[in-house]
């Protein structure tokens, strides 16, 4: 008894003494004295520039295909050369990541450093002028000043929040191997305006003969913009508000993904398949799985790197319909984030990023269309073998040309994401039964007028 | 002659087993506890009196829960007076009832296309159907296998062990795996095709995909309320089965009898442990099927996640005045069920 006695208390004493050393507060380690003599010679310690230390920066950053590995590649000769910045990449899936997750966190004020972001027109608002910390904003604006106009807050602003680190066309890839294996004629290489339908009829001869999926768009409405732009779609009313209701072109385009899905001319797993959120159909072209995919110039990379030659898959130039031939611009920026508490370090991190050399290197590995005027006139050396991915790289070049005003237009609207999710998500509806187009049109109309009336 | 002392023999040392000194190890750590707690009660009982300490005792887990459960519930009501797509309370203007005006903005409550937030009402209906049909068929189940179990039957406690498996996994894992067996290229469509029968996308048709969804949670919880009538029914004394028994009642009718209203309390129990989390599904299905096909498979939850976080413009006042008509019912399917029980026990 007298040995349970002695061993509690000494349980107490030592609980009681790890409480005490847990709240006692480290007194700070006394400054090591300065050598007597060495007081007249140097500055006292206290004034005496304190030691940098290493700033840490934190970009958000989604991939598409080897974007991430190169960055990281080149910000580590960065961090070599100044080390005292030390630059973190997060990398997020797209859709969960950067589509849901950071505007909450921007919102929040707990945003990273940097981002690469699409919404530009959403995130502007959280967006870091980097003009008063650049060392030559004309740089800035000579080589990207198109592009700057679509992450401005307020209309007509003038702020430098980052760069692109690829511009987009949207645009179809085909696997030629399956038309080869059909016997079925590529109708784009007869003829430089190929419309919708024909291209449609053309997969399905195909996806019949070989026993794959004819078509896939990405669930998406930027995806659907240009062929509806092509089909005659107006997207905006006189006075420049999203009016889909009475918009014929954009019904025609719609009815004809309609039919598609109707007809099993789809995959329908891409759209039918989910609800409410961004898919791709990348895996079934990859696969081998499907004849025409409708994506755009950012899936090269991809393909380059996960085709490779094991079939003959190549860009197309985008189909036509009454209106237009047009896919739909677009791209994504590395953005500064206002809350940082480090804009100095950020800039240098983004002027560094942005030296022509620099940028030059990361298009070039990456394939991506330079969003960089002068690289864009100068031309890249992209680091590619396979002809395949250098014929899509100049069918997506040539693309860039041929874009619709509308779609820029589209592209430049500050709303647009608004407008895009509430024609995925309402056609997806339709798909399945839920509702008739007309319906789903004008769900779509009262989707667009509330989320803008809340975003305002 | 003096005779020589007799040395006894040493006793070997006393051998404690390790279960006693682990045993003792922990009585030290409570002993030290108590006593640290007992200095700190003591003055404060004699401050406020020790009819007061009780409340003193239940005083931290009030605060986390005022802190983590009470305050979010209040901040969400007043959310859903709110509107804009502000996160911060103090920078969304008060809209009063408009977003509960906006869900009841209805020409036939019953018909989610005349609704302006259709996608509410369907996910309301959805949530609604897969209720009664996953708690209904998850209770008969899981009852059935409770009674089976109960028996002694070969191999009982593997039995046991394999119906409680599914339990432990994260709902993640278990819409995964079912994913990979049901899909166009899955598990379960290449045994079709092996058996020379057609390949069916089952998550490309709505009642194809509701069947899985329900089957999979069934699947996915039985096993824990299985675990909880199994305990119910063996609480149960045999003797009133003997004598039920003697009096030539049959296994029928004994159930009915005997087991049922015995086991009311604890099938109470799992109806309404069961009934909140069938109305809280999300996780599960958003990963088997992201509520697709179109909205067949979109719950409330969904609805209420896209609408605050998943949409460009976050509807915080909109999701939030969801979640509280959400709450609402189920606070009175809770009253109705538990008033429901305590009729049952009256009678």
């Amino acid at each position: 008894m007298l040995r349970i006695r002695y061993v509690t208390l000494t349980t107490l004493l030592l609980i009681f003494a790890l409480v005490l050393t847990a709240c006692t507060t480290v007194p700070a380690a006394p400054a090591p004295a300065a050598p007597a003599d060495a007081a007249a010679t140097e500055a006292p310690a206290a004034e005496a520039p304190a030691p940098e230390g290493v700033t840490e920066l934190r970009i958000t950053w989604y991939n598409d295909g080897n974007e991430g590995e190169v960055l990281r590649d080149l910000l580590d000769r960065f961090e070599a050369d100044n080390p005292d910045i030390k630059v973190i990449i997060d990398t997020v899936d797209y859709a969960s990541g950067i589509q849901q997750t950071l505007p909450i966190q921007l919102e929040a004020g707990e945003g990273p450093d940097m981002a690469r972001v699409t919404q530009l027109g959403i995130v502007a608002k959280y967006m870091l002028d980097l003009r008063p910390y650049l060392s030559n904003p004309e740089y800035w604006e000579a080589n990207f000043g198109p592009f700057l106009k679509w992450m401005q807050a307020e209309p007509g602003g003038n702020a430098i929040p980052g760069f692109m680190t690829q511009l987009t066309v949207t645009g179809p890839f085909i696997n030629r191997t399956l038309f080869e294996q059909a016997g079925v004629a590529v109708p784009s290489d007869s003829s430089d305006q190929v419309t919708w339908q024909e291209w449609a009829d053309a997969a399905r001869q195909v996806a019949e003969a070989t026993g794959t999926f004819a078509m896939a768009m990405d669930r998406s409405g930027h995806r659907l913009a240009g062929p509806a732009v092509s089909m005659g779609a107006k997207y905006f009313n006189d006075e420049g508000y999203p009016a889909l209701v009475g918009d014929q072109g954009f019904k025609d385009m719609a009815q004809l993904m309609v039919d598609w899905h109707a007809d099993g001319t789809m995959v329908p797993e891409v759209w039918i398949g989910s609800a409410g959120s961004y898919q791709a159909a990348a895996p079934y072209f990859i696969n081998g799985q499907l004849v025409f995919y409708m994506a755009g110039s950012w899936q090269v990379g991809n393909f380059n790197t996960n085709i490779g030659d094991a079939f003959d898959w190549e860009a197309v130039p985008n189909p036509c319909g009454p209106a237009a031939c047009t896919g739909m611009p677009g791209g994504a920026a590395l953005v500064a984030i206002n809350t940082t508490k480090h804009p100095e370090a950020v800039a240098r991190v983004m002027e560094y990023l942005t030296s022509e050399e620099v940028m030059n290197e990361f298009y070039a590995r990456t394939l991506f269309i330079p969003g960089h005027l002068g690289l864009a006139e100068k031309g890249v050396d992209f680091q590619a073998e396979l002809p395949q991915t250098m014929k899509s790289l100049s069918v997506f070049s040539a693309e860039v040309g041929k874009l619709a005003p509308l779609a820029y237009d589209l592209q430049a609207y500050p709303f647009n994401t608004i407008l895009f999710n509430a024609n995925r998500d309402r056609l997806t509806q339709v798909f399945t039964g839920e509702l008739t187009l007309d319906e789903a049109i004008q769900r779509m109309q009262e989707d667009i007028d509330a989320g803008i009336a809340g975003a305002q | 002659m003096t005779a020589k002392p007799q040395r006894t023999p040493a006793l070997p040392p006393e051998r404690v087993p390790l279960h006693a000194r682990i045993g003792h190890f922990f009585y030290l750590i409570y002993a030290g506890v108590m006593t640290v707690l007992g200095w700190l009660a003591e003055p404060i009982q004699r401050l406020i009196g020790a009819a007061r300490m009780p409340y003193f005792f239940v005083l931290p887990n009030l605060l986390i829960f005022g802190l983590f459960v009470l305050f979010p519930m209040l901040l969400n009501i007043y959310y859903s007076f709110t509107g804009g797509n502000n996160l911060f309370p103090q920078d969304r203007p008060f809209v009063g009832g408009q977003n509960y005006q906006q869900i009841f903005n209805c020409a036939n409550l019953f018909d989610p296309a005349t609704c302006r937030e259709d996608r509410f009402w369907r996910g309301f209906y959805n949530t609604a159907f897969f209720v009664v049909f996953q708690v209904g068929g998850m209770v008969v189940l899981a009852m059935l296998t409770a009674v089976v179990l109960n028996r002694s039957i070969w191999g009982r406690s593997f039995f046991r062990s394999v119906f409680f498996y599914p339990v432990l996994l994260s709902p993640v894992v278990v819409a995964l795996i079912w994913k990979w067996i049901l899909q166009r290229d899955g598990l379960l469509n290449a045994l079709l095709v092996s058996l020379g029968m057609e390949r069916i996308v089952f998550f490309l048709n709505a009642n194809w995909a509701v069947f899985w969804v329900i089957f999979i949670s069934i699947w996915a919880q039985m096993g824990f309320y299985t675990l909880i009538l199994l305990a119910g029914l063996q609480s149960i004394p045999r003797d009133m089965y003997e004598a039920a028994d003697m009096d030539g009642a049959n296994r029928w009718q004994s159930f009915r009898g005997i087991t049922l209203p015995l086991l009311m309390p604890t099938l109470l129990v799992v109806l309404v442990l069961s009934v909140i989390r069938a109305v809280q599904v999300f996780d599960q299905v958003w990963v088997l099927t992201g509520g697709g096909p179109g909205t067949a498979t979109v719950y409330v939850v969904q609805y209420i996640y896209e609408t605050a976080f998943a949409n460009q413009t976050r509807q915080f006042g909109m999701a939030s005045a969801a979640s509280v008509v959400l709450g609402i019912v189920l606070l009175v399917l809770t009253l109705i069920q538990l008033r429901a029980g305590r009729q049952s026990d009256i009678a």
